[in-house]
């Protein structure tokens, strides 16, 4: 509870941070907007040639595009002072994190809140709007919590990508670049259904890192191919993907050595 | 015309220390470039008859623009110039006997060439030797090849200088955040970075294919594969040289305006 509030504390003030360069946070909010804008022109402009893929029309990917954005640009937010972790390792604030009597996780985690991002959040929003209009899904209160449940799962599976993604800089020192394929080509890829991409890599999603049970599977439960209940529940069970990539921080944490400067 | 290739030299050299970080880079585009292969693929089985070009130059048109990500990504600019803009080191530049455009100009090719050097290679070697339709094919002809070679260049050259009026409004705007996601997420998307321009609608390609942007990576990986008519060929590559006179020169003078007003900030 206390590190809640704690955690909280830190948002405020990040915010309030930000607040004070009023017009640079609106323009890179509005350029946060654009920059996904013109990934469903992308979108837009193949389906106009195209009219499936896969057995998927043009909303249905809309609607599989925008809540994965919404997973993404969520995780992104709160989880942001992970992506930035290599500089807070390099410059020694680290060691500053780690004498103070708080778990080093929710420190780390509220060095950095992306407020910005809720320009990418926006965009996802209309887009799952319009996707909704444009499709002809039967609603139900099931499907409604379907979706919250993606959204809960799919912010737990980024973030921990992102703390994967920062314990590797106890090692190395330097953020990897390959671990981007897995965060922003996710969310590039994940536009459409990981179904497209073949077996394997359904497999792979499934069992290794658990892209399809926030995407894949949830949304066959939406468009109503699959009844079984399981599906909804699916992107709840993809938590338990947060659990590795705490244990690898704390095992990163154990072997870290301070840069020294 | 000496001391710019000295500053060419100084750069590229420099850009071939970070190898580490240009492994990393061959994995991710590696895989990059898998997964577009991939999603082309899916495409091209729901309707190959509304395929623009063939499977093939797709997949070559991918690869080479993985492997040479490093000349067209406009997304890939010069930190230590904005940071220069920023803080004030902008005043050192401008002391120098040289031209400030014609010097970051080198040290943007030899960054960039050092890059694809390093990078390229591997990704065209592996490419080359997938299976038929989702690896790097031959190209067309050896016409075609030298052409790609000729509008490589040409189109690297664009890339700069579209970069380089990025670089020189950041003198009037100094925070160059906002003018940066807008200009990179643009010309993504008009210079086929997002998806090959031949797969828009043919209205929207032939103004696309007008604009500056369709003169940097549009140019030589569609040549490769040979889906330009020798027309379309021409017309390109004399598109390509108009667009690079035209804004290396408002390049140039916004340069001599900027540097006429500018304000060092602090130091």
């Amino acid at each position: 509870m206390r590190s809640i509030r704690l955690y909280l504390h830190y948002v405020s003030i990040n915010i309030r941070c930000v607040m004070q360069y009023k017009t640079s946070f609106f323009l890179t909010a509005a350029g946060q907007f654009l920059v996904s804008f013109t990934a469903f022109l992308g979108v837009f402009f193949l389906f106009q040639r195209f009219s499936k893929v896969e057995g998927f029309t043009y909303s249905e990917v809309l609607l599989c595009f925008s809540v994965m954005l919404m997973e993404f640009s969520l995780a992104e937010m709160f989880a942001r002072g992970f992506d930035q972790f290599s500089g807070m390792v390099r410059s020694g604030e680290f060691d500053r994190v780690l004498v103070r009597p708080q778990n080093e996780i929710i420190q780390v985690l509220g060095s950095k809140f992306e407020l910005t991002r809720f320009g990418r959040m926006l965009q996802a929003v209309v887009m799952f709007i319009y996707g909704i209009i444009q499709s002809d899904i039967a609603w139900s209160f099931s499907k409604a919590l379907t979706v919250i449940f993606m959204l809960i799962g799919g912010t737990a599976v980024f973030t921990a990508l992102f703390l994967i993604y920062a314990a590797f800089c106890f090692f190395t020192l330097e953020s990897l670049e390959f671990m981007n394929i897995f965060t922003d080509g996710a969310r590039e890829f994940g536009k459409y259904p990981v179904g497209v991409y073949g077996e394997k890599m359904l497999l792979f999603a499934t069992f290794i890192v658990p892209y399809a049970l926030i995407q894949y599977y949830p949304l066959l439960y939406i468009l109503g191919r699959r009844k079984e209940l399981i599906f909804m529940f699916l992107p709840l069970l993809a938590c338990w993907f947060l659990i590795p990539a705490i244990l690898f921080w704390k095992f990163g944490v154990r072997h870290y050595k301070s840069s020294g400067s | 015309m000496k001391k710019y290739l000295s500053f060419f030299r100084l750069r590229f050299t420099m850009g071939l220390q970070y190898r580490a970080a240009a492994l990393g880079g061959i994995t991710t585009q590696f895989a990059w470039g898998f997964m577009e292969i991939m999603i082309f693929a899916a495409f091209y089985r729901a309707d190959a008859g509304a395929f623009p070009m063939s499977f093939s130059a797709t997949a070559s048109y991918l690869w080479l623009q993985q492997a040479f990500l490093a000349l067209f990504a406009v997304w890939m600019m010069e930190n230590e110039i904005f940071d220069a803009i920023v803080n004030g080191d902008i005043a050192y530049e401008m002391c120098r006997p040289v031209s400030v455009y014609r010097m970051w100009f080198a040290r943007s090719i030899a960054t960039r060439l050092s890059r694809a050097v390093l990078r390229s290679f591997p990704i065209l070697i592996v490419a080359a030797f997938l299976p038929h339709p989702y690896g790097l094919a031959a190209p067309a002809s050896l016409k075609h090849f030298i052409l790609f070679l000729i509008t490589l260049v040409l189109g690297l050259l664009m890339t700069v200088s579209l970069c380089m009026l990025v670089y020189i409004l950041a003198f009037f705007t100094i925070s160059p955040a906002g003018l940066r996601l807008i200009f990179d997420s643009a010309s993504d998307f008009f210079a086929g970075a997002l998806i090959p321009l031949p797969f828009f609608p043919e209205k929207m390609q032939r103004i696309m294919e007008l604009l500056p942007f369709a003169s940097m990576q549009n140019v030589p990986l569609r040549i490769y594969g040979g889906s330009m008519s020798s027309y379309e060929m021409k017309r390109a590559v004399f598109l390509q040289v108009f667009w690079l006179t035209a804004i290396t020169f408002a390049g140039n003078a916004l340069c001599r305006l900027a540097q006429k007003r500018v304000t060092v900030q602090g130091g």
